[in-house]
């Protein structure tokens, strides 16, 4: 056991000599936590947009004007013809294009029925359904309030409520996504990068010729770290609790250990691609060009993972990332107890373990 | 100029001795072109809802099979309370309830209107605000067909009707993969090329090999040329597979030309691998290198645009993303991918990315110094 803790000892001045490293491990996450906290939301707000009013009257004129006013459209421009339409959307500004043919406020009056065009630019098919569905509850509000007079019979009303993000802001569901994200990156990057290195500057066969087990040699390199990612949950919670407003519901007490367990998996992981490879670049090429992108597009925070093709959902599994962002949305922001997340629970520490075993059986003990 | 060629000659010589990182390079960004846009689709499909029917009358039968049979919706089940459903959507069983309250027939026809209720799992808002409105949209429809049992509606509109049409363009089937891959692309040669460009004198600087070079009468501009065109021809050819594959499994083929996205992507590795030559002058091992890379890019991604519309950002994020290399490369993509923009349409974005290059490479040839 001393001889264990004079390995821990020596991790820790390794990282506490290196002041710039310690500084960018700590700072980095509070600062993307709080970059990506308020920046990243899948509203679709602001839009630019261009209006093609042919007819220029008194309907089109107060429509035009209750678009404007809205959160979600900004008009850009004027257009004052159709061939103007296609320049405009290539320049990649404007995202729709209102059309309001001739003669809208008299078809409205008289026929009872007039027209209105939206042409979108679905290049981005997401955000061109959604500022489709936007227009158009705008235009249904308007017609709604020139026809109050009238009311249908049989009328089935419905009564929406959210629950836990009543304000259905984006932070609610990027925050757990962004945690997951940077403590799984930062945590297998680190171990996998200090355990390479050594091999790399020949510092690990002197300690693999002494008489320390090798098992004690690897698990002391992931306790400071540990340690490390301790103080950045700790941080980060205090952030999305005081900066960000995103609640903690649930017991904070199990979302730490849960938060440590994933820290655990993430270590054993970084363990594991240490054991396969013998330079810091492809240590860490492996760790971050091969895992961001998985991490951010699979563990479902970006995108559903319900929407995916099942031969994707399937690969999604075996993301740990997935798993942590389920437990950290149901402890954090559904207040769920233990009983809800056990699944999630158990399969995190069944990935650890199995990471665990998996890199100790590939350990050598002899170099190349 | 000769030296420059000595001096390529090494580096290219130091990329090829070591096969198992070049194997990772090329198949690594590959492999998730391949199967990562497949994962990127916003759209709604089996939304999980649980139904609370506490009136169990025709009507209600006839609006859950009408709810049923629409493709949004997977039936996770009925409960025979609110309370119940609620354990549904805490265990992510569900994501919407819809409840149905007892007498629903009786009192719609008898008071002429009432009321359904739904909740909606909103920690995601996006998907809460969808699904929310497509079930609005059904029980509308289902509200039409019970008035249509009861009166007769005149042939005229019987009040003022504003008739909206969609058209969308530029991807009528509004297949997401074609506004995915591009934009994947841009992100794997950037990260390839990055890394790759950080870390490498850095290395030489931990091992020892830079004093090598400081000592000889290399000058300080072609030392950065050396680092810098080995991976710009790199980062050409993962661009170039990765549009080959765009092609073949994907079937996108651009709508502008090819030569305007080659202009581009050459002025924009350049800024690129500037910044990651920066990063190395500035650090003094690996890990400092690794990390503030790492941090930059993880910034310069999620805030590229890629996944997220930038639009929506608050003002001071949407400032930043102007200093964002990543956004102007993943804009143009697209604007020639999918609405074939030519030169003159993206020319402001070629000639920022112009000055990001010659400021990002002038610095660091600015701050590598032969002297420790």
């Amino acid at each position: 056991m001393k001889q264990f803790f004079s390995f821990v000892k020596k991790e820790f001045y390794h990282i506490t000599r290196d002041k710039r490293t310690l500084f960018i491990l700590l700072v980095m996450p509070v600062a993307q936590i709080l970059i990506f906290g308020f920046a990243l939301t899948n509203e679709v707000k602001n839009s630019a947009i261009a209006i093609l009013d042919q007819s220029k009257d008194e309907a089109s004129t107060e429509l035009i004007r209750e678009i404007d006013a809205s959160d979600y459209f900004t008009i850009e421009k004027q257009l004052s013809s159709y061939k103007e339409i296609e320049p405009e959307f290539r320049k990649g500004k404007i995202k729709m294009v209102l059309v309001f043919p001739q003669r809208f406020s008299e078809d409205l009056r008289h026929f009872n029925a007039a027209q209105i065009q939206l042409i979108s630019d679905a290049s981005d098919p997401n955000v061109a359904n959604t500022i489709n569905s936007y227009a158009s509850s705008i235009i249904i509000d308007y017609q709604n309030r020139i026809n109050t007079d009238l009311k249908l019979p049989y009328t089935i009303k419905t009564e929406y409520r959210m629950l836990y993000n009543p304000q259905l802001k984006g932070a609610y569901s990027f925050v757990p996504g962004v945690m997951s994200m940077i403590l799984l990156l930062i945590c297998t990057m680190m171990t996998a990068i200090t355990i390479v290195k050594e091999k790399e500057i020949g510092t690990m066969e002197v300690m693999l010729v002494s008489p320390v087990k090798p098992l004690k040699i690897v698990v002391a390199k992931a306790v400071p770290y540990l340690l490390l990612s301790v103080i950045n949950i700790c941080s980060i919670l205090l952030l999305s609790v005081f900066a960000l407003d995103v609640p903690v519901n649930g017991s904070i007490t199990l979302l730490l250990l849960e938060s440590i367990l994933f820290t655990l998996t993430s270590l054993a992981l970084g363990l594991l691609i240490s054991t396969g490879t013998d330079s810091q670049q492809t240590a860490m090429f492996i760790s971050l060009t091969g895992m961001f992108l998985p991490t951010v597009m699979l563990s479902g925070f970006m995108f559903p993972i319900e929407n995916m093709p099942w031969a994707l959902q399937m690969i999604s599994n075996i993301v740990p990332a997935k798993w942590y962002y389920i437990i950290v949305k149901s402890v954090m922001i559904k207040g769920v107890g233990f009983f809800a997340i056990w699944k999630e629970t158990l399969i995190l520490a069944g990935m650890m373990l199995f990471l665990l075993a998996l890199s100790i059986k590939k350990f050598k003990i002899r170099l190349a | 100029m000769r030296t420059l060629k000595f001096l390529l000659q090494k580096e290219f010589r130091q990329i090829f001795r070591d096969p198992a990182m070049l194997r990772i390079i090329f198949l690594m960004p590959m492999m998730q072109l391949l199967f990562l846009p497949l994962a990127a689709d916003y759209e709604m499909k089996n939304i999980k809802l649980s139904i609370v029917d506490l009136d169990n009358s025709s009507y209600s039968r006839q609006l859950v099979s009408k709810i049923t049979a629409s493709s949004y919706f997977q039936l996770t089940g009925f409960s025979s309370s609110y309370k119940t459903a609620m354990t549904d959507i805490e265990e992510d069983r569900s994501d919407l309830i819809l409840t149905i309250p007892s007498r629903f027939e009786k009192d719609l026809v008898r008071d002429n209107e009432n009321t359904l209720f739904m909740s909606v799992n909103a920690i995601n808002g996006v998907k809460a605000n969808l699904g929310g409105a497509y079930l609005g949209t059904i029980i509308q429809d289902f509200n039409r067909e019970v008035r249509l049992k009861w009166i007769q509606f005149p042939r005229m509109n019987p009040e003022p009707v504003v008739d909206v049409t969609y058209s969308n363009w530029f991807n009528p089937l509004m297949n997401y993969k074609h506004f995915m891959v591009p934009g994947i692309l841009v992100v794997l040669v950037t990260m390839v090329g990055s890394f790759l460009a950080t870390l490498n004198i850095v290395k030489e600087k931990e091992i020892g090999t830079i004093e090598q070079i400081n000592v000889t009468p290399i000058k300080r501009h072609y030392f950065i040329l050396g680092k810098l065109i080995p991976f710009w021809i790199l980062g050409m050819m993962i661009l170039s597979i990765g549009l080959l594959i765009a092609r073949i499994v994907y079937g996108i083929s651009p709508l502008g030309h090819f030569y305007v996205i080659y202009i581009f992507a050459a002025v924009y590795l350049l800024a690129i691998l500037g910044l990651g030559l920066l990063i190395s002058n500035y650090t003094s091992n690996q890990q400092q290198a690794m990390l503030i890379s790492f941090f930059l890019m993880m910034v310069f991604i999620l805030l590229s645009g890629l996944y997220t519309s930038i639009d929506s950002m608050p003002y001071w994020a949407r400032m930043l993303t102007r200093l964002n290399p990543v956004t102007y490369f993943v804009d143009v993509m697209r604007l020639v991918v999918l609405k074939g923009s030519g030169l003159k349409d993206i020319s402001s974005h070629l000639l920022t990315m112009l000055g990001f290059g010659l400021v990002l490479n002038g610095w660091a040839v600015l701050s590598y110094h032969k002297r420790n």
